[in-house]
């Protein structure tokens, strides 16, 4: 589907104000994340994942970005949801782009996100008994941790 | 006589399925760095792998948000230290997509043969390493790697009086590059293509007729054009499995749009695919660092004036997505300022990071001789995976 079918089936679909610049953005709420990431890659046909991360808004909360692209039609989407005040889980994007996995557990390592229906969740860069999620803002770039510093 | 009430027996049952779980790394000779792969066996055959990662990771992102962007430039080539032109390349473009910077066209063509002529040389490291992996160290692996890196001394030469470095540059910055060529480095460097154009003819014959080569890499690894898309890897993988897609031209930046070459795609997703997909690469980044060449104007390296003081750029409020074709595959960064000297958020989209991810989907099935192999052709490096 081109980029200007797919600005008006996400707008009508779900309602939410389709970004244009600089890359085409969506933001929906976090019930309705996984149905926007299905929607995008089947009927959307953005079947490229090409990553998945984490924002940490501070006081409002984290954010969830996702990129997908449609290779065929030459369409970059960028899919948000923000996840509100002191809300630490997401539904996964696992089931329907295979690439999510790693990319959620890195925001699970990162930021402390859960996904339900996540197949692995466990952490991906740090050690397994690493305390603390260290790209919230609220973790200091030198907070100590032995024996690494 | 032995008292056979106290002989104890155990019964072996030599028929059934035994699993085996051997662990591979992170210290190994064939794992291009630091990775530990727990592979599950049944007999030869592996069933299950569990890659595990994160012994390289440097907090880049955490770095970001704490460097300006004056300061990032010179250690975002260490992501992928292998290619790191093309590594600081994506936070350059990203810090300027959102400020709206104009690169001035002497600087774009820099960026473009530096960009190439790194390309050239990470596949050099590539296809002697994966050779040297395949052949072993003793062997005929030596061989190829040694006529690889042969190769990729002239281009580190060049870099080196370039920038000063052979592996790691800060020749990016915000507005331009750091460095204009010397006086007599464009002459150098046609004569450097040169001699690896000619030399570059040298590999498939030393490989395409190799019946061990070809057992190994052919049918092995094989990538679906559903599974490389679904899981988002991209460059060669992506284009040896079918899928005809190349930053460069069908999303270009940085002025490659005025040079003419072609894309390789090849459609068996093995190993062997992703070989002759990074083999015809040589050749139209050869192509390309010509036509740069040769085309390449005068003017201004940089549209921001000399670096004096570290918070000299400020990037005003706004996100981007800015992304590169390295020789792995779209490297990108996703980049949130806010009026600062420094990003408020910067993901470092890794082009290993992505690639790496199919591992669990596609060595299952195989033998553990071709774990090696397989690896070595989705052609990791592990500074871009856990960044």
């Amino acid at each position: 589907m081109t980029a200007e079918d797919s600005r008006t089936a996400l707008a009508s679909t779900f309602g939410v104000e389709v970004i244009s610049a600089p890359v085409m953005s969506v933001t929906v709420s976090p019930d309705r994340w996984e149905e926007l990431g299905r929607f995008a890659k089947e009927t959307l046909g953005c079947r490229f994942f090409s990553f998945l991360t984490a924002v940490d808004w501070k006081e409002q909360g984290l954010e969830v970005v996702a990129k997908v692209d449609n290779l065929e039609d030459n369409v970059a989407l960028l899919l948000k949801t923000r996840l509100g005040p002191g809300v630490t889980t997401c539904s996964s994007l696992t089931p329907v782009y295979r690439g999510a996995n790693w990319m959620e557990r890195e925001c699970f390592d990162m930021f402390g996100i859960r996904f339900e229906n996540h197949p692995d969740p466990r952490r991906i860069l740090l050690e397994d008994t690493w305390q603390g999620h260290p790209l919230l803002k609220s973790y200091a770039v030198d907070t100590p941790y032995p024996p690494y510093r | 006589m032995l008292d056979e009430s106290t002989v104890s027996r155990v019964e072996v049952d030599w028929a059934g399925p035994e699993r085996l779980t051997m662990n591979m790394g992170p210290q190994h000779p064939s794992a291009h760095g630091v990775f530990r792969a727990i592979v599950t066996l049944e007999g030869e055959t592996v069933v299950a792998v569990d890659a595990v990662i994160g012994y390289l990771h440097r907090c880049h992102e955490k770095l970001s948000e704490t460097l300006t962007y004056a300061q990032y430039p010179s250690i975002a080539s260490k992501t992928d230290y292998v290619a790191a032109m093309t590594s600081e390349f994506a936070y350059v473009l990203a810090a300027e997509e959102i400020g709206k910077i104009e690169v001035p066209k002497r600087a774009q063509y820099l960026r473009v043969i530096c960009a190439e002529l790194q390309r050239i040389a990470s596949h050099l490291l590539w296809l002697g390493t994966w050779c040297m992996d395949m052949g072993g160290a003793l062997g005929g692996g030596a061989t190829i790697f040694l006529y690889c890196i042969r190769e990729r001394e002239l281009i580190l030469d060049l870099f080196e009086a370039l920038v000063g470095a052979r592996l790691l540059y800060g020749f990016f910055q915000v507005g331009g590059t750091r460095y204009d060529i010397p006086d007599g480095w464009a002459q150098t460097c046609r004569e450097t293509i040169e001699v690896i154009d000619s030399r570059i003819d040298e590999y498939p014959q030393m490989l395409e007729q190799n019946a061990f080569f070809l057992a190994r890499a052919r049918g092995v690894g094989i990538v679906s054009r559903e599974l490389a898309q679904d899981v988002g890897v991209a460059g060669p993988l992506l284009r040896g499995s079918g899928v005809n897609w190349d930053l460069r031209r069908d999303a270009p930046y940085s002025s490659y749009q005025d040079f003419d070459f072609r894309i390789p795609v090849e459609t068996d997703g093995d190993c062997y695919a992703r070989y002759r997909v990074r083999i015809a690469e040589f050749r139209q980044a050869i192509a390309i660092v010509r036509q740069a060449l040769d085309k390449l104007p005068a003017g201004p390296i940089s549209s921001r004036p000399a670096l004096k003081s570290v918070a000299q750029i400020r990037i005003p409020k706004g996100e981007a997505y800015a992304r590169v074709e390295g020789p792995r595959g779209e490297v990108g960064t996703y980049m949130i300022s806010d009026g600062s000297a420094k990003p408020y958020r910067m993901k470092w989209r890794g082009a290993s990071f992505s690639n790496l991810a199919i591992l669990p989907h596609i060595i299952p099935g195989h033998k553990v001789a071709d774990v090696v192999a397989i690896m070595g052709s989705v052609d990791p490096v592990f500074g871009e995976v856990d960044r």
